[in-house]
């Protein structure tokens, strides 16, 4: 006797939605372990980790302005990942967002006008749009895997933004310390909820997540992204061009992730910094993944991821536990996801054969 | 003269992890799988190396165990991609940004311990010639344990038939099963195989060439290592050869430095990662060499009966 993986008839729509929460359930159980093992109390550190972070109306205003930069980068990734195309640098294209939407903060500092805030947002979409191009190009001109360029183009960013801030951009007056000056308040993001530092930048995020849904779900280049995701034969016999579902997918990653990066400094940054994303572009690929690429799912995948980062300092501080444990947690919550997702397109069978039959399959 | 040899060496020293961790991803390759989790393996490897080593202030024991480290990681990816079916691209995300995390946070209470690294080997009465004894005879054990490795990797995959079968089974894993190769295991041997060398590779950094363990100490490499592989069009001397080009361009950054290049040290920095963009671009353009190279059913998930 064996048990088998049998291809379904077709995808299973309940798996397809039930696997996230497998997932979380496993993770959770992974935690509940590893708390348990590190010598923690594993209820008062499930407490510390998912609840105490949320307790409050700041807690909650926290939860939602980790949220945005998640969803802004996981949502534009997903339009990609649709298609095939493996955008994974949005790091970087939040890095360079940053430095675009900063470089106008700080160029107008003695600007008045509201226009400044919005040119921020627009440059910073320019910008990650331009990094974004750079990987797009490089595969359809020179078919270069678009994998590998986003992700060395990552490093790339960062290093450009420190030098920023080490050098050309540096506060004059600030101690010499890497960092920009403080921008204006016109370069700011309104606050959103009082009490809180949750600002508009979040209904921004939420704006470009239903945007997102409306082009993936019902425009023409959406449904051809969608087409030549699922099958790239037929989408070639139809003549969608496989350039420009590249372009489109690299294009809409870029921008949302350079929102994100205008978000972050031009919101609780509100300078620029050395670094000014603690691996957002990096968790969306697991947001995206987690949220089944859709946008509404992305929603809720970014409010859990956000809720993980704030564990995670909730437990540093609390428990004595390091931050980095939320990483981890990250990681495994992808592996649980993508092993959960086999039971979509197969389903178990107990088989009865010939061991020897058995072997060789 | 004298500088020529040490720039060599430094050099050498430089690719060194990248021989390692692109010769393990050059053989899961050549079985048909696509890892992208390199930069993960070869940070736990060196993470565990590292604590193994300060532990039982044994650097050698703790290479070893970086070693197992990379080689269980990637059982973790096998069972994913193979077992699983899952996406190979998605599951080696998952598995760079587990070990990312994974590094970072068993690692964190030996961040700033010291240990006795390995020491570059001078051998006896050779090391001491001019010249040719800087040269060839007074590096670290891993510089010639990672050229020992390209000789096995050359020998295993185009001079043994176990080396062919795994070839075959890259290129037409149908025709492989049917002929009545376990492809499925096979396969696990090769992921496990570049698991192995991508710890080693990382177990290098933290107990010899550094040696410390710092947070993300990989820097890249893993993902460097990837490029080399389709950079060498995965052939093996091409993938040293690669190692040691970016060995030196890694190197630049420092010479500059040490020259009072006016240079900002973060435009150095970024050399070696644009180094890697412009190369993959140059080798990628000929589409046709890539497809004629690259093991044909590289990435795609393989189900026997489907």
């Amino acid at each position: 006797m064996r048990i088998r993986f049998e291809s379904r008839p077709e995808p299973s729509r309940l798996m397809s939605w039930a696997s996230p929460l497998l997932a979380v359930a496993a993770t959770l159980i992974v935690g509940f372990v590893l708390f348990s093992g590190l010598g923690k109390n594993p209820l008062e550190a499930f407490y510390v980790f998912f609840v105490k972070p949320v307790e409050n109306r700041y807690g909650i205003g926290e939860l939602l302005l980790k949220a945005s930069p998640l969803m802004l980068c996981a949502v534009g990734l997903a339009a990609g990942y649709r298609a095939n195309v493996w955008n994974i640098g949005a790091e970087g294209q939040l890095t360079l967002g940053a430095i675009c939407g900063g470089g106008i903060a700080l160029a107008f500092h003695d600007a008045t006008g509201a226009w400044v805030l919005p040119l921020m947002i627009v440059a910073g979409a320019a910008g990650g749009m331009a990094w974004a191009a750079i990987p797009a190009w490089l595969r359809t001109r020179c078919n270069a895997n678009e994998i590998l360029v986003s992700l060395m183009l990552v490093y790339v960013a960062v290093l450009f933004l420190s030098m920023l801030v080490h050098g050309a951009w540096r506060d004059p007056e600030g101690f010499n310390f890497p960092q920009s000056k403080m921008f204006n308040d016109v370069a700011l993001l309104p606050n959103l909820l009082p009490e809180t530092r949750l600002n508009v930048g979040f209904l921004l995020a939420l704006a470009v997540v239903a945007s997102g849904w409306l082009f993936m779900a019902r425009s023409l280049a959406g449904f051809q992204m969608r087409v030549a995701g699922l099958a790239p034969a037929a989408a070639n016999y139809a003549g969608i061009s496989a350039r420009r579902t590249v372009w489109i997918g690299m294009l809409i990653g870029g921008a949302t992730a350079g929102i994100a990066g205008v978000g972050e400094v031009a919101g609780p940054i509100g300078q620029l910094l050395p670094s000014v994303s603690p691996g957002y572009g990096f968790a969306a690929i697991i947001v995206a993944f987690v949220g089944r690429l859709h946008p509404l799912g992305i929603f809720l995948a970014s409010l859990l991821m956000s809720l993980l980062y704030l564990g995670g300092e909730s437990a540093q501080m609390a428990l004595a536990l390091p931050s980095a444990v939320t990483g981890l947690f990250q990681g495994t919550l992808l592996f649980f996801l993508l092993a959960a997702d086999v039971f979509i397109n197969y389903q178990l069978r107990i088989v009865h054969r010939p061991a020897s039959v058995a072997a060789a399959a | 003269m004298d500088h020529v040899a040490t720039l060599v060496a430094l050099t050498l020293a430089a690719g060194t992890p990248l021989v390692f961790a692109a010769l393990g991803e050059l053989v899961a390759e050549k079985s048909g799988v696509l890892n992208l989790g390199v930069e993960g393996m070869m940070l736990t490897g060196a993470v565990v190396a590292f604590m193994v080593a300060a532990t039982t202030k044994n650097p050698w024991l703790g290479a070893l165990a970086g070693v197992a480290a990379g080689a269980a990681l990637s059982l973790v990816f096998a069972v994913l991609a193979l077992s699983l079916m899952a996406n190979q691209v998605a599951a080696g995300l998952a598995l760079s940004l587990f070990g990312v995390g994974l590094s970072a946070f068993i690692g964190l209470p030996y961040v700033s311990v010291v240990i006795d690294g390995i020491a570059p080997l001078a051998i006896p009465g050779v090391s001491d010639l001019p010249f040719v004894g800087k040269l060839l005879f007074a590096h670290s054990p891993f510089v010639y344990l990672s050229l020992a490795l390209y000789a096995l990797v050359q020998f295993f995959l185009f001079r043994t038939r176990s080396g062919l079968t795994v070839r075959a089974v890259g290129e037409s894993p149908d025709s492989a099963h049917a002929i009545g190769y376990p492809v499925i295991a096979i396969r696990y041997l090769c992921v496990m195989f570049g698991g192995a060398c991508a710890g080693l590779g990382g177990a290098y950094m933290a107990v010899a060439y550094t040696p410390l363990w710092t947070e993300g100490m990989t820097a890249g490499r893993g993902w460097i290592a990837l490029a080399l592989v389709v950079f060498a069009t995965w052939k093996p001397w091409r993938v040293v050869a690669g190692a040691y080009l970016f060995g030196g361009v890694t190197l630049a950054q420092f010479q500059a430095q040490a020259l009072g290049a006016t240079i900002p040290s973060q435009l150095l920095s970024m050399l070696p990662y644009l180094a890697t963009i412009v190369v993959l671009t140059l080798i990628s353009r000929d589409a046709a060499a890539i497809r004629l190279n690259a093991p044909a059913s590289l990435g795609k998930p393989y189900h026997p009966d489907s």
